[in-house]
């Protein structure tokens, strides 16, 4: 497996320009002979299709839901970074782009953070043109907000849902084009092959999920964005069809998997309530800028939380980070919730969660002045829990929420198979270790609209235009191969066995099992018992799991079964790459890598590179590639919180 | 958290597919969490149906936190259940009582064609977005994002209209199952902002004929369609809806 970043030279603000200049071009006349398949339809994915079919191109669009407006972009609630310095507070892409790789922790590529940032400005003025209805200052200028302990004040919003606006943009933008003739979507497909001849990507083998039917699909170039895996925890708060099965066997046919044991797990999320649980819900950290984190000081204190007086409450982050109290970063946040809860001081029901007090503010500056704050998350807080939080404290849990990892990709946005481009959170490119707040939305819409549709040009110039036939030996294989997998996983439809179980079983086991040893704090003797469990969950899966109905029908549990069969393979990497990385860094901390005050310790002589995972076989241990990763610009710091 | 279990019984409508005739089947669920959302009761039921052998009920749900617009349901004969501005993703077993049955269809509409139990094929309304529901705005030839001033009330309002989500509850509440408070989220977003209006007309009555076309009937006041909706969308978006198209219509906007 070749890694070649195909970073251009000269400065770093230059790159972009020179990419663009050096790519080679499709004459206009010549795009309308050119078909794409785009897989998604998140911010990536429709404001790909939507941008290509401008430019010309024909493109062919899939997702899973109903409709391309449903994909779990639209959950994203808080804002996009965009580095306009409207507010004139000392903003500029340099700085833009410094907090981002600084954010990640010094694991992402110095040449794509910069070009993030340097095309963040161009999407607000897109979504703007699109008619997304941003948040405005009473001179009707466009309103920003700090987010994320950023200095400055560069977030972009529209209330609570901006992720809702910014995809409907990017959704009517694809509707047009479907209008104008240049897109067809095709809703309710779930890709489970890639098709490669000539060691190119060239098509994809669907799953028509209404009737059961297999379908080929041809293009001369295949786009994922198909987001993200959190999915693998079982419990996150990605929606319940997010999955990595695209990505995964994209992955089996050949690109590269990248830093898959970076995930983000966020410090705010209503806790979890019981076994049935199906999902997990963030609520906005702005809570704790006046919210105390605390639990009781003894382990087992069962008391009503207003019955607990201050002397028996450890306000354990204000203990240990004095100069930063609760407002340390997500990641430390989060580790130190568990660890709280694993010493047994946990609340509520399952002791699985800490209290967020706002009792001190509400008596500081009232209540109103707080529900004028905090009010639309108070009622959210209150209608999944029927508690009030004005009332008692609230109760919070860290939740999986964003994969930093993702398939390879190269400065073009192209994976190790040529002709397979991947965007938005499908791929690992931006954020390094850990994502800030408010970037995963101006990825999402940066690759989009404006990087793809540059790059995919160069290779299809290059490339030239094959045939679109759907009727050769790897079409067919590819099929088949789909076909017999539906086929295993429905082996026990019908039974009745004592020992056979549901789906979510099995997913559950494997979620369990993942947040406990490669969460946000790991071990080399935790990951090593992970790596030597899951395969004998994935070998009970395949005997014992229950199926009911037929491949031949909508069949939900059957889709379900699908995306957990590729969890429990995909988990695999994920595991040995956390092993790999003896460091603490971004999201994680390693155990073995700590300072003397048990700080995260990171280790830029032996880790400063991207770990990329090559399969090599059914049953056989994959391949680790490294892409190292060079500084030019910035200096790796250190993180401090004490 | 956990308060005293519950138990229900539920009557949920089967129906394989389109061609084929639906039916209510009861099913007794015990040791229901109140804290439980309703699609986690479903879980709970679908999980017992397939232990037992049996084909689970299918309905369609995503992201579970009340925004993508993909699950719904009629519950009792209320569009998405008996709690007002709630998604059915959001509605928990709290709001029910031990020993109580609850009735649970599909939405039922012409402009929505029954796939398979609960699952309904809502895809009209891409098609109406299709006609005009966007601005014509190639990526690229947009200019800096303050260029035009944006009063604060005004953006507030079309935030309002468009906070829709696509669920259809509107139109399964309506008697006549009309479609017109979708639509009118989406025409009153783009005829507030200035970047709509330079096909505030075309738009007004491409969107009306895709409607119509798409078998959906016309409004006839009844305010059921706010009533169920779990954004809050307001019926005056309708009446600006019908401003827009009489302007259109009668200023031969084509």
């Amino acid at each position: 497996m070749q890694l070649d970043p195909r970073i251009p030279d000269g400065p770093l603000a230059e790159k972009w320009d020179t990419c663009r200049f050096e790519n080679k071009l499709v004459s206009p006349a010549n795009k309308r002979k050119y078909q794409v398949l785009v897989v998604g339809t998140g911010l990536a994915g429709a404001s790909a299709a939507a941008t290509m079919a401008e430019l010309g191109y024909n493109v062919k669009s899939f997702c899973i839901q109903d409709s391309p407006r449903r994909a779990h972009s639209i959950a994203a609630q808080g804002g996009i970074n965009a580095a306009k310095n409207y507010q004139n507070d000392g903003d500029s892409i340099f700085r833009l782009f410094y907090d981002t790789i600084k954010g990640g922790d010094f694991r992402s590529r110095e040449a794509n953070v910069y070009r993030l940032a340097q095309v963040s400005g161009n999407i607000i003025d897109q979504c703007v043109a699109q008619g997304v209805p941003f948040a405005r200052e009473y001179g009707g200028t466009l309103a920003n907000r700090s987010f994320g302990g950023a200095q400055v004040s560069r977030t972009f919003y529209a209330r609570g849902q901006t992720g809702q606006q910014l995809l409907l943009g990017a959704y009517s933008a694809l509707m047009r084009q479907v209008a104008a003739g240049r897109v067809t979507i095709y809703p309710r497909r779930e890709m489970m092959d890639l098709v490669v001849e000539d060691g190119r990507a060239r098509g994809i083998i669907c799953r028509n999920l209404i009737t059961g039917g297999l379908e080929r699909y041809a293009g001369h170039a295949v786009v994922l964005a198909t987001g993200g895996y959190g999915n693998v925890y079982y419990l996150s708060t990605n929606a319940m069809a997010s999955n990595v099965t695209a990505a995964w066997r994209a992955h089996k046919k050949g690109a590269g998997f990248a830093n898959p044991c970076f995930v983000q797990i966020h410090p705010t999320c209503i806790p979890v309530h019981g076994d049935y649980q199906s999902k997990l819900t963030l609520m906005s950290e702005s809570l704790r800028n006046d919210g105390r984190v605390w639990v009781p000081k003894k382990p087992g204190d069962r008391r009503h939380p207003n019955d607990i007086p201050e002397e028996d409450r450890d306000y354990y982050l204000e203990r240990k980070y004095p100069s930063f109290g609760n407002l340390v970063p997500r990641d430390v946040a989060s580790r130190n919730a568990k660890e709280v809860c694993d010493e047994g001081r946990g609340v509520g029901g399952t002791g699985l969660a800490v209290y967020l007090d706002l009792q001190q503010a509400i008596e500081r500056d009232g209540l109103e002045v707080i529900l004028k704050k905090y009010g639309n998350l108070f009622q959210m807080y209150e209608k999944i829990t029927g508690r009030d939080p004005s009332r008692e404290p609230m109760m919070i849990y860290p939740a999986v929420h964003y994969t930093m990892g993702g398939l390879w990709v190269d400065y073009h946005l192209m994976s190790t198979l040529p002709g397979l481009f991947v965007l938005g959170e499908a791929n690992f490119s931006d954020h390094g270790a850990n994502r800030l707040g408010a970037s995963a939305l101006m990825q999402g819409l940066a690759d989009g609209y404006f990087i793809l549709p540059y790059t995919i040009g160069n290779y299809l110039a290059r490339a030239g235009r094959p045939g679109l036939r759907t009727d050769s030996d790897s079409y067919r294989q590819a099929e088949e191969a789909v076909q017999r997998r539906i086929d295993r996983l429905l082996k026990n439809s019908g039974g009745r066995g004592a020992n056979l179980r549901t789906v979510d079983h099995f997913h559950r086991k494997l979620g369990a099992l993942l947040w406990d040893y490669c969460g946000m704090a790991r071990n080399r003797e935790g990951l090593s018992h992970a790596l030597a469990t899951i395969p004998e969950i994935r070998e009970e899966f395949w005997q014992n799991l229950l199926v009911p109905g037929s491949g031949q029908e909508l069949n939900q549990s059957l889709e379900r079964a699908g995306r957990v069969a590729d969890f429990l393979e995909f988990a695999e990497i994920m595991v040995r790459d956390a092993l790999a990385r003896e460091e603490s860094c971004g999201c994680h901390l390693r155990e073995e890598s700590q300072t003397r005050e048990h700080e995260a310790k990171r280790d830029d002589e032996h880790f400063s590179h991207v770990a990329v995972w090559e399969y090599t076989g059914e049953g056989q241990e994959p391949r680790m590639h490294r892409e190292p990763l060079h500084f030019e610009n910035v200096t790796p710091s250190r993180r401090s919180y004490k | 958290m956990a308060g005293k279990k519950i138990t229900i019984t539920v009557k949920i409508w089967r129906q394989v597919g389109p061609e084929t005739e639906g039916r209510f089947e009861e099913h007794r669920l015990e040791e229901i969490d109140p804290d439980m959302s309703f699609l986690e009761m479903l879980d709970v039921l679908n999980e017992k149906l397939t232990l037992a052998g049996r084909q689970p009920v299918a309905f369609d749900h995503d992201c579970r936190e009340g925004i993508c617009g993909m699950c719904g349901a009629v519950v009792d004969g209320i569009a998405h259940g008996p709690e007002e501005e709630t998604t059915l993703c959001q509605l928990h077993m709290r709001h029910f009582r031990d020993g109580e049955t609850i009735c649970i269809e599909p939405f039922r509409a012409r402009g929505f064609p029954l796939v398979r139990d609960l699952v309904v094929d809502r895809s009209a309304f891409d098609r109406i977005i299709q006609a005009g529901g966007y601005v014509s705005v190639n990526t690229g030839s947009a200019r800096d994002g303050n260029t035009i001033p944006v009063a604060q009330n005004v953006a507030e309002q079309a935030m309002d209209a468009a906070a829709c989500i696509g669920c259809g509850a509107c139109v399964a509440a309506c008697p006549n199952g009309a479609a017109m408070l979708f639509v009118s989220g989406k025409i009153s977003q783009f005829a507030l902002l200035p970047q709509g209006r330079p096909e505030r007309g075309r738009r007004a009555l491409a969107m009306v004929r895709a409607m119509d076309a798409e078998g959906f009937g016309n409004c006839g006041n009844e305010r059921e369609c706010e009533k169920v909706c779990p954004k809050g969308l307001s019926i005056r978006n309708i009446a600006r809806l019908n401003r827009e198209y009489l302007r259109a219509a009668l200023m031969g906007d084509e």
